[in-house]
């Protein structure tokens, strides 16, 4: 017996899944499943997490429906890979965000752009919010740096503290004990396979989307967006740096570091998110979790603001329009990092971790030392 | 959609791998080529949905292969498990041509992979199609559609128009675009046998047949066979004949394909609706004796069977979709499987007194075995002691039908009076019979159907251009 009806159902069909094996060289989540002879709730969610959704199972197999069987792998796992964010998001209390995530995400981030809007107009005379600014410090005229650190650092902490909590839950259900010896070379295996997204190739031709024609879109742009996101990111850090090690202040010129990393970055996350909404409206909806189409969009949407409103910063930096757009980018940003925990986000925290999982359980299988 | 009122060069029936094999290689050699497949969109491809892999014969291992299986091996091998019942020159035909398949098939946009868990017996002979045969389906017919090939489903031939072994026409029992009579200048005839119709069945098999469970689609119903045959095609095969293998009794009646099956024999006993043991469960290596057992079951009363085992051993076998039926007694399982208490304990009783001591290897010939009982279990006999006590009921599921009709090296079929057909071609179970008149092993039937699949096609195709 399990905890949910979609457990139970996941249950189901692995066991139709453990009798076939025919898919078992397409993805990692049927090699885990063969190790596996009874699945408990927690083996199930760490299936659901390891499983990329490119839909290659369904389209491949004899028994999906209409067949009497009813095999939908896909749809099934990312139900309950939904399901896993809430069981395992902390606070417990926040559970509920995963349930209307499109309209929590919305809420937030509004307020949050409310509050920085507000917060400019209430610290800044009208002369200075609207005013014309260049050269170094520029944006702290606005908002003082150390508030701007302060601020972001506490929002960016809280965010990794929810995300190590929930991650604990999840690796201690899925059967890893908590600080258990850590195994580098599972980890660099889960790095090479998230890095690539290896499981995101329908076996190799790429996703099923929107009919039985494989395309590799769908990674493409998910690689424009995280490899965006991953440069956007480092152009904060290395800003950072430059503040707190060499005294050197934003804005910096177009062709310092961060900017070159956040222009980068920004247009992949400009043109990846995009093409990902797309590819998530065009895709047969057999094959995905339809109630949760508003926690999809929502995290796309707002990667896309992120990126958008910091690209309008920089290119209107010395205008006017600078004090606004400022207040803006920061308060999408902000409810980027305070609403991570509980969005899609800890999809990528969640993968990894089953995929870390699934490269050990491959090497203590090929030490003899598994089932 | 193509205008069906033109005549096409080849008109290809069926939709499972020998056809679409035929009705590429027809194309690429320049036809104007007509897939009709009786069956949905979904059911498309008959028998090729539930396979997973393909016997061609190597010369070295390859990067799926683990080593060499030549075609003298291949040979040998088609001899043993026909016990003669082949066609030499076809056979050898099919071995040779099979090497070039491993190649020609990739370049069809199917993808190899390993021999998949639980089938390491298989890594140096059989290619295992990456996602199973439905994949490897969906990848012939992306190719196919993007070749040209016009596919057309749910289009059910009910007559073929046919004078002096010359192909003219096909009727389709629902009009499509207004078109009910196709016609084409060659005909590849590659839509299976007659395993999904009962009443056939019946025809050699009695009311028995009424209790057997199809492995495959209801659509292979042997209706184009039916009607070459009795257009002047010759038969061969034993029509008598069918493979099956014993699988879940609880499986559904049609398409349940492998996942119903029991490779737990071995492991236990197998007795029948009156708790007697009817076959040694030991005789010979799994899967060698694997497909006796569909014949056996079908042969006892309301062709029904129960394999019993142990706690020991549930664990020896790949997972099964039916749980097994579980008793803390035997009297308890034997309630649960409605059969007589006494009679099942009387039965493992003796059966367990009659265990000889021995060391347990289910991977050889081992020497653990029955004395004194009748029929003995003569390898992997351990006794039946170990609660809670299990049971799987099985019945006959049928895979496939041995009559087909007669070919000749280009896959052209013969007429009756020994001629060769001026313009039909036959490929896949259709007529298998010819290289297979009995017995089986993995994948040959892809073989077959890929083999005579490429060749009728390119034969057609030449065939409409002359």
């Amino acid at each position: 017996m399990h905890g949910t009806r979609i457990l139970e159902e996941a249950d189901r069909l692995m066991t139709v899944c453990n009798s076939c094996r025919y898919c078992e060289g397409l993805c990692a989540v049927f090699p885990a499943m063969e190790m596996r002879r009874a699945f408990s709730d927690g083996d199930l969610n760490y299936l659901a997490n390891l499983c990329h959704g490119c839909g290659a199972c369904y389209t491949d197999c004899q028994f999906s429906p209409p067949h009497e069987f009813n095999v939908n792998v896909p749809k099934t796992l990312a139900i309950a890979r939904a399901e896993s964010y809430a069981a395992y998001a902390w606070p417990r209390a926040f559970a509920g965000a995963f349930a209307r995530n499109g309209l929590v995400i919305s809420l937030v981030a509004a307020l949050s752009v409310a509050a920085f809007i507000f917060g400019f107009a209430a610290f800044n005379d009208r002369q200075v919010l609207f005013g014309v600014h260049t050269g170094p410090g520029a944006f702290y005229k606005l908002m003082p740096h150390n508030a701007m650190a302060a601020l972001f650092g506490a929002a960016f902490l809280y965010a990794i503290v929810a995300l190590v909590m929930g991650v604990r839950a999840f690796w201690r259900d899925i059967g890893e004990p908590v600080g258990m010896k850590t195994d580098i070379g599972a980890l660099l295996q889960a790095i090479r396979d998230a890095g690539e997204l290896r499981y995101l190739d329908g076996g190799g031709v790429g996703c099923f989307d929107e009919d039985d024609r494989p395309t590799d879109r769908r990674r493409l742009y998910h690689h424009l967006t995280f490899y965006g996101f991953a440069l956007c990111f480092a152009s904060t850090c290395v800003a950072t740096l430059y503040h707190y090690l060499l005294a050197r202040q934003a804005p910096y010129p177009w062709w310092d570091l961060p900017v070159v990393l956040g222009t980068l970055g920004g247009i992949g996350l400009l043109i990846g998110p995009i093409g990902l909404l797309i590819e998530r409206w065009k895709r047969d909806p057999v094959l995905v979790d339809e109630a949760r189409y508003g926690m999809d969009v929502a995290f796309i949407v707002m990667l896309f603001l992120t990126s958008l409103t910091g690209m309008a910063l920089l290119i209107l930096r010395e205008t006017a329009a600078m004090g606004p757009l400022l207040a803006l980018h920061l308060g999408v940003v902000f409810s980027l990092f305070v609403t991570m925990p509980y969005g899609k986000f800890v999809h990528g925290i969640y993968r990894f971790a089953a995929l870390v999982r699934y490269a050990m359980e491959r090497k203590a299988m090929a030490h003899g030392t598994g089932e | 959609m193509a205008d069906l009122t033109k005549k096409f060069d080849v008109l290809v029936i069926g939709g499972g791998n020998a056809a679409l094999c035929a009705a590429i290689s027809a194309r690429r050699a320049g036809a104007s080529v007509l897939v009709l497949e009786g069956a949905p969109k979904f059911y498309r491809g008959g028998n090729t949905r539930h396979t997973r892999n393909m016997r061609c014969a190597h010369d070295a291992a390859t990067e799926i292969l683990t080593g060499p299986y030549t075609e003298e091996e291949f040979w040998d091998d088609l001899l043993r498990l026909t016990g003669g019942q082949t066609d030499e020159e076809l056979a050898k035909f099919m071995i040779r041509e099979s090497k070039d398949i491993l190649n020609w098939i990739v370049e069809q946009g199917v993808r190899w992979q390993p021999s998949l868990g639980g089938t390491l017996s298989l890594g140096r002979t059989n290619s295992f199609f990456l996602g199973g045969g439905r994949a490897m389906l969906n990848a012939l017919y992306l190719t196919a559609e993007k070749l040209g090939v016009e596919i057309v489903y749910d289009a059910e031939v009910i007559d073929l128009q046919i004078e002096d072994g010359m192909f003219l026409s096909a009727k389709l029992k629902q009009p499509i675009d207004s078109a009910v009579e196709i016609r084409a200048s060659a005909l590849v005839a590659a839509a299976g046998g007659f395993e999904a119709n009962i009443e056939w069945l019946k025809e050699y098999w009695g009311e028995a047949a009424d209790n057997f469970l199809i492995r495959g689609t209801p659509y292979n119903r042997g209706s184009i066979l039916k009607m070459l045959l009795d257009k002047g095609v010759q038969d061969i095969g034993d029509p008598t004949q069918c493979h099956a293998v014993a699988i879940d009794a609880r499986a559904p009646k049609f398409d349940g394909g492998i996942i119903t099956r029991h490779d737990s024999v071995v492991f236990g006993i197998v007795v029948n609706k009156h708790a007697q043991r009817f076959y040694d469960e030991g005789e010979d290596i799994w899967p060698k004796r694997y497909a006796i057992w569909g014949r056996l079951v079908a042969a006892q009363p309301d062709q029904i069977a129960y394999i019993i085992f142990d706690a020991s051993v549930r664990n020896s076998f790949m997972p099964t979709l039916f749980p097994p039926i579980e008793g803390t007694t035997i009297a308890e399982l034997a309630g649960k499987l409605e059969l007589d208490p006494a009679a099942l304990e009387k039965t493992i009783t003796e059966f367990n007194a009659a265990v000889q001591p021995g060391t347990f290897d289910h991977t050889i010939l081992d020497d653990c075995r029955t004395e004194g009982i009748t029929p003995p279990k003569t390898h992997w006999a351990r006794r039946i002691e170990t609660p809670p006590y299990l049971a799987y009921p099985v019945r006959p599921g049928i895979t496939f039908t041995y009559l087909g009709t007669r070919v000749n090296k280009q896959s052209r079929m013969v007429m009756k009076d020994g001629k060769p057909s001026a313009n039909m071609f036959a490929a896949g179970e259709i007529m298998a019979g010819n290289v297979l008149g009995k017995g089986y092993a993995a994948g040959i039937g892809m073989t077959i159907g890929s083999v005579f699949g490429r060749v009728a096609g390119r034969e057609a195709a030449k065939n409409a251009r002359n």
